[in-house]
């Protein structure tokens, strides 16, 4: 049961209030997951540490060539970011699909990471943009890959009771790089994705430099789909190398099958479409630039 | 656990109330400030019934924890009519048929409403996405789409008269 409540100003005074609970405080930040599982004895504390009222928290901002987006930077904010929609499509159109318009005005992107869930629509898109996130503890602050937070599936490495993930970032879009994000859904509002997937491509004229391509819910956090981004290395942007990226895709991909989120049979079935989808359109905004 | 006293404009009123920081917003202003237009549906954030305006933003009261509250600028369902009467946008719902049981109409106004403070000449599309976080089982959202277009037709042509409605 929480017994107390708490806004600290600064992200050090943050920390302090983690440490001097000794687990037993955690970091609120939009609260759309955690209040239920408060609600639902999923998970406890005595102390909720608020993030909301910290000013270097609550930003988007360009630094030496990253994005930089801070914890209680919410799905809503960053998907009408001008820096997130003109470096980042991907991100602003995963953002658009989470939940309802009421749960992107409360949760934040740095949330859907740390809830860990494998298919949170932000945290598919961060993961094709090549995101790092900053970790701040009472002893200071390292950076974290953020393939390194998944610790299993809906699990996530951050401990909310000493850590706390301030920022991520992710390199600026250079000339000839688009990304896209696209979700497979039961509906346009208020459903889970069935699968999603998102991409990052770098061109040269007319090939791949290289390519970042996303799957997920197929593993612990989003996954890549490794043998496609290896074939599209150097290929030839075409129709051909595409439909095969899809493939290769799906042949590594694992889905389970879940009452929730569709077959295994038809996920498969229809993830090549998806792969192929995302591609063009990734490639369609790094022609745009 | 000790109550704190917190404050915050509630309908365009400072109010003062102690609660638990165990507590969520939607209970409080349920059960101990007595409004209770703000329904509670599923409790999930997945019907939108609890939706309110928090600091110009259309929120679910079921997932705001009380404390946040705060110093917060918070409008409900019974701070929308005014001196002068109904709200356009409620009386637009009533006109237009888009009330049957009514217990999502409460959040469905104040989603629409969140639109309609910051966009008058909002498109289909923008009031679809507005009110999609709020789920209607009788009347099908065709006739509240309608009502919304209607209320927003209103607003700007009072804007034009220069008055209120």
């Amino acid at each position: 049961m929480v017994q107390n409540y708490v806004f600290p100003a600064t992200v050090s005074e943050a920390v302090t209030f983690l440490s001097t609970n000794r687990g037993k405080a955690r970091i609120i930040a939009g609260g759309t997951d955690l209040m239920l599982e408060l609600q639902d004895g999923k998970n406890t504390c005595d102390v909720l540490v608020d993030l909301t009222r910290i000013a270097e928290l609550k930003n988007i901002t360009e630094e030496n060539g990253y994005i930089r987006i801070g914890a209680s930077v919410t799905h809503a904010q960053a998907a009408k970011s001008d820096l997130i929609l003109k470096h980042a499509p991907a991100l602003a159109q995963a953002c658009r699909k989470v939940g309802s318009l009421q749960i992107r005005n409360m949760g934040t992107i740095i949330g859907n990471i740390v809830t860990g869930n494998p298919a949170a629509d932000a945290a598919v898109a961060l993961a094709a943009l090549e995101t790092t996130a900053e970790v701040t503890t009472l002893e200071g602050m390292q950076t974290m890959p953020l393939e390194d937070m998944y610790a299993g599936v809906c699990l996530s490495c951050i401990d909310s009771c000493c850590q706390v993930v301030t920022h991520v970032t992710f390199p600026v879009k250079k000339k000839n790089q688009g990304s896209a994000y696209l979700r497979m859904e039961q509906r346009k509002a208020l459903a889970l994705p069935m699968l999603n997937v998102s991409a990052m491509v770098s061109l040269n004229g007319d090939t791949f430099e290289w390519v970042r391509l996303i799957v997920a819910p197929v593993g612990a956090g989003p996954q890549h789909a490794l043998d496609a981004e290896e074939f599209l290395k150097g290929a030839a942007v075409s129709e051909a190398t595409i439909v095969e990226a899809g493939k290769l895709a799906r042949n590594q991909a694992m889905f389970r099958s879940s009452a929730i989120r569709g077959s295994k049979e038809y996920r498969m079935g229809v993830l090549p479409v998806f792969v192929e989808r995302v591609l063009h359109a990734a490639i369609e905004d790094a022609r745009k630039a | 656990m000790t109550n704190q006293t917190i404050s915050f404009s509630l309908n365009g009123e400072i109010v003062e109330i102690a609660v638990s920081p165990s507590e969520m917003l939607l209970d409080i202003l349920r059960e101990k400030m007595h409004l209770t237009g703000t329904k509670r549906g599923c409790g999930k954030g997945e019907c939108g019934a609890c939706t309110i305006i928090f600091n110009g933003k259309a929120m679910n009261a079921c997932l705001i924890p009380a404390m946040r509250a705060a110093g917060a600028d918070i409008q409900t369902i019974e701070g929308v009519e005014d001196a002068h009467g109904l709200h356009p946008l409620q009386q637009s719902f009533i006109e237009k048929g888009a009330v049957q049981c009514g217990f999502c109409t409460p959040g469905m106004i104040m989603s629409a409403k969140a639109l309609l403070d910051k966009n008058k000449s909002p498109s289909k599309d923008q009031i679809r996405e507005a009110v999609s976080g709020n789920i209607c089982r009788c009347t099908g959202y065709v006739k509240i789409e309608e009502a919304v277009e209607d209320a927003a037709a209103r607003l700007r042509a009072s804007a034009v008269k220069g008055g209120e409605l």
